[in-house]
């Protein structure tokens, strides 16, 4: 089980900003497949990989990154602090 | 090293002031203040999300960069959350070292970081609706000159 976040305008289009995921995906590339395959508003979200984030256990990586051990994944566009 | 995420609102005055009086001796002090402009009316109101947790990890990671690079005695990082209006401090960073050049060159460093790897998101309110902030190319080029 993981515990996927989402913000700003991802969380917007999906609608929630966490939920609780039962997956075997091995890499954050899988997961985002699974998640496009649920519904139109995660395929949305998910449209253009180029114009999103992810972090695993709050670190930034790579939608090539291994999900072993993972317990949070989280995916947000482009930050924009300061 | 002193590091606060907050929706509250500082005083970057007061906070400047118990800075210097924290770092007595170093010598210089730089500190940068980023305000919600309002662009000629455009912006009535600034939203500002963030990823409990991470902000925190993120900037204290970016604040000890800047520490392993120039001779910091301190650094100060103030980042709000929440609703924030035109006029308002979102952010604050101070740097104190024994120079002025380290001082300067460190406080923008921060900046740099904090505006692509620091985990908020902007969404400007107007009179025509509310948009989320796009992050900039040249926020990327501004980081990776360091």
């Amino acid at each position: 089980m993981i515990e996927v976040l989402y913000f700003a305008w991802v969380r917007e289009r999906i609608g929630l900003p966490r939920e609780k995921v039962e997956t075997a995906a091995p890499t954050v590339a899988a997961l985002v497949e699974e998640l496009m395959a649920r519904e139109e508003r995660y395929a949305l979200a998910f449209a253009d990989l180029a114009a999103l984030r992810v972090a695993l256990d709050q670190e930034l990586a790579s939608f090539d990154a291994p999900l072993a051990g993972v317990r949070e994944v989280a995916f947000f566009p482009p930050m924009t602090g300061g | 090293m002193r590091v606060a995420v907050q929706s509250a609102p500082f005083d970057p005055g007061a906070e400047a002031t118990a800075f210097a009086a924290s770092v007595a001796g170093a010598g210089a002090i730089v500190t940068f203040t980023g305000l919600v402009r309002d662009d000629g009316g455009r912006i009535a109101a600034m939203e500002i999300e963030h990823y409990p947790g991470m902000t925190e990890r993120a900037i204290a990671a970016i604040a000890e960069k800047a520490a392993g690079r120039w001779p910091l005695a301190d650094v100060l990082v103030i980042h709000r959350h929440g609703w924030l209006v035109p006029g308002e401090a979102i952010m604050m960073v101070a740097t104190a070292a024994p120079h002025r050049g380290d001082a300067f060159a460190a406080a923008e460093f921060l900046m740099d970081w904090l505006k692509s790897r620091a985990p908020f998101w902007k969404k400007e309110i107007g009179p025509g609706g509310a948009e989320w902030v796009a992050a900039k190319d040249t926020d990327e080029d501004a980081r990776d000159r360091w």
